[in-house]
């Protein structure tokens, strides 16, 4: 009789932590998101009204952001794709006994604080830093351009602090790769190309899913990068919500978005796993 | 094998070709070395930095110093953010870690009627961008008069710690070998003593690397932290905070020591593991 209920007690502490702090929050957030403002109240009271024109209002308002958040959210992910796909491959496959070695190397600039690094590259990529002047005495770019305060420095930042996360799942499933089954490949006449594409690319696709998703849904909901590197033309769905939590008291407001945000993505996350087969995420 | 055949015929190669051979089987590497020289650039810049005799805004080199390192504290209000975000750190790691692991052994041991409900509730946190997260629960907050501040804080980042310990620990489960359970049971060690003395001992380091991912993620976190903690200071918010008016080198030395630390504990970490064997 004790066996059944051993996992349920497991369980019941953690669940319960996370159903009051995670499940009500969110239950609370979407009924704060149809209030409406008390006609002559004041800043930051509101009533509940039931009324989805928040949801509406708001959309309109911002999709440019809510485009933007979704684009640069993409872009990132691919270029972490990219970058981080031939990195974690050289590290399962190529590094011998420094394994162990590099992979901390990827984890570690974890450790100093990811503000002071993406401030670190405001500086390094600003007026004051070695990147500008030396590119425009190359000739690479005009003496006006800048690299700061644009879209191009935002979604490089945004690579740049996900990149982890890209590579730990990668890494993981392809250092599970047995590489016989690439050698059984090449027996088989298969060229290095199509090797990749018949049997290490699909043989890695949890890793790939995961880290697509471990990148795509903090870059979608993030505006520190926006609000560190970009301009006001960079803003992203984040640096709404944050302003209208903190710099306008718009609760409502903030709220529609968020629960916006959050049912865009989760939509998005359960098509992409559907489409690319893998349900085993955790 | 192979490679001692592709070997052998390389010296029938005209050099050109040999050339653009070795390329394209280094290919890999330099492109490991370039995605790691991406990685560190801003943590080098960050170190060499914290050597800057700047004064008050740390944008353009002044000159070398050890000054920032020998008085970390010097500047403001550095040190007790830094002091607020291990308090933070250590108690969100403590109750993430142990909430997180029961969670893990019972669902990577056991099977029951709400495994994949159990699953899922795992897997939304990690699937909720922080941004919704840390306003979500700052509006829960406020309903119940609740100011934002260290224990709000505290708790925000154990809800975000516990899926990340979850999952951390269950694979370490998972790759458990059940026969060495079943060896203690038939040695007459009933289900606490194997608990006890074969299975925690088995998942220890699993659980020492999901404490160690709890405390950096909750460390190095800023939006969960902006919205639950009020006026409270932690070093990622010193830091946003200060970006406006300039970052005091004193940041970029406990930047860079944390760097080192975390560098050293892992570090030594593996090699105790190495020896276990």
């Amino acid at each position: 009789m004790g066996k059944i209920r051993t996992p349920y007690l497991l369980l019941l502490p953690g669940f319960g932590f996370l159903f009051t702090f995670f499940i009500l929050p969110i239950i609370n957030l979407a009924q704060t998101s149809t209030q409406t403002k008390i006609a002559g109240g004041d800043t930051g009271q509101y009533e509940q009204t039931l009324h989805f024109r928040n949801y509406i209002d708001a959309f309109v308002e911002n999709k440019e952001q809510f485009g933007r958040s979704f684009l640069y959210a993409t872009i990132a992910t691919v270029l972490a794709l990219a970058i981080a796909y031939p990195l974690a491959y050289a590290i399962a496959f190529k590094a011998g006994k420094y394994k162990n070695l590099l992979l901390v190397l990827v984890v570690a600039p974890f450790f100093t604080s990811f503000l002071l690094r993406t401030i670190a590259w405001k500086q390094i990529l600003g007026e004051e830093g070695f990147v500008v002047p030396t590119l425009r005495s190359l000739g690479i770019i005009s003496q006006s351009t800048t690299l700061t305060s644009t879209s191009f420095a935002v979604v490089m930042g945004m690579t740049y602090n996900f990149l982890p996360f890209m590579t730990l799942p990668l890494f993981a499933s392809i250092d599970r790769i047995d590489p016989r089954t690439l050698e059984a490949s090449g027996d088989l006449y298969a060229n290095g190309l199509t090797t990749f594409r018949r049997v290490t690319l699909p043989l890695s696709m949890p890793g790939v899913v995961a880290g697509t998703l471990l990148t795509f849904i903090p870059a979608a909901g993030d505006y520190v990068n926006a609000a560190i590197l970009g301009n006001p033309n960079t803003k992203m769905l984040g640096n709404v919500i944050e302003s209208r939590y903190f710099k306008i008291v718009d609760y409502p407001t903030a709220a529609a978005l968020s629960f916006t945000l959050m049912a865009a993505i989760l939509i998005l996350v359960t098509l992409y796993i559907r489409k690319a087969g893998t349900e085993e995420l955790v | 094998m192979s490679q001692k055949i592709k070997d052998a015929t390389i010296p029938t190669i005209p050099l050109g070709g040999r050339i653009q051979r070795w390329i394209g089987r280094n290919l890999i590497r330099f492109y490991a070395i370039f995605a790691f020289t991406y990685l560190f650039i801003p943590v080098a810049y960050t170190f060499a930095f914290s050597f800057n005799d700047s004064g008050k805004s740390n944008l353009i080199w002044k000159g070398f110093t050890l000054g920032n390192w020998q008085n970390p504290c010097g500047a403001p209000e550095v040190c007790s953010a830094l002091g607020n975000s291990i308090k933070i750190g250590f108690l969100a790691t403590f109750f993430s870690t142990i909430l997180g692991t029961m969670i893990a052994f019972a669902i990577g041991r056991h099977k029951f009627r709400g495994r994949s409900t159990s699953n899922l509730l795992i897997f939304l946190p990690m699937a909720t961008p922080e941004i919704v997260m840390g306003a979500s629960l700052l509006s829960l907050f406020l309903v119940f008069k609740i100011n934002p501040g260290f224990w709000p804080t505290v708790i925000a980042h154990i809800v975000f710690c516990i899926s990340f310990v979850v999952v951390t620990v269950k694979a370490r489960i998972a790759s458990l070998d059940p026969r060495l359970e079943q060896a203690a049971m038939d040695l007459y060690a009933n289900e606490f003593e194997t608990f006890r003395r074969v299975t925690l001992p088995l998942v220890a380091p699993g659980i020492a690397g999901a404490a160690l991912l709890a405390f950096s993620l909750s460390f190095d976190d800023f939006i969960i932290t902006n919205f639950n903690s009020g006026t409270l200071t932690t070093f990622p918010k010193f830091i946003y905070v200060s970006a406006a008016r300039g970052i005091p080198a004193q940041a970029n030395v406990i930047g860079s020591a944390m760097f080192f630390l975390a560098l050293t504990i892992v570090i030594v970490g593996q090699l105790v593991n190495r020896r276990k064997g």
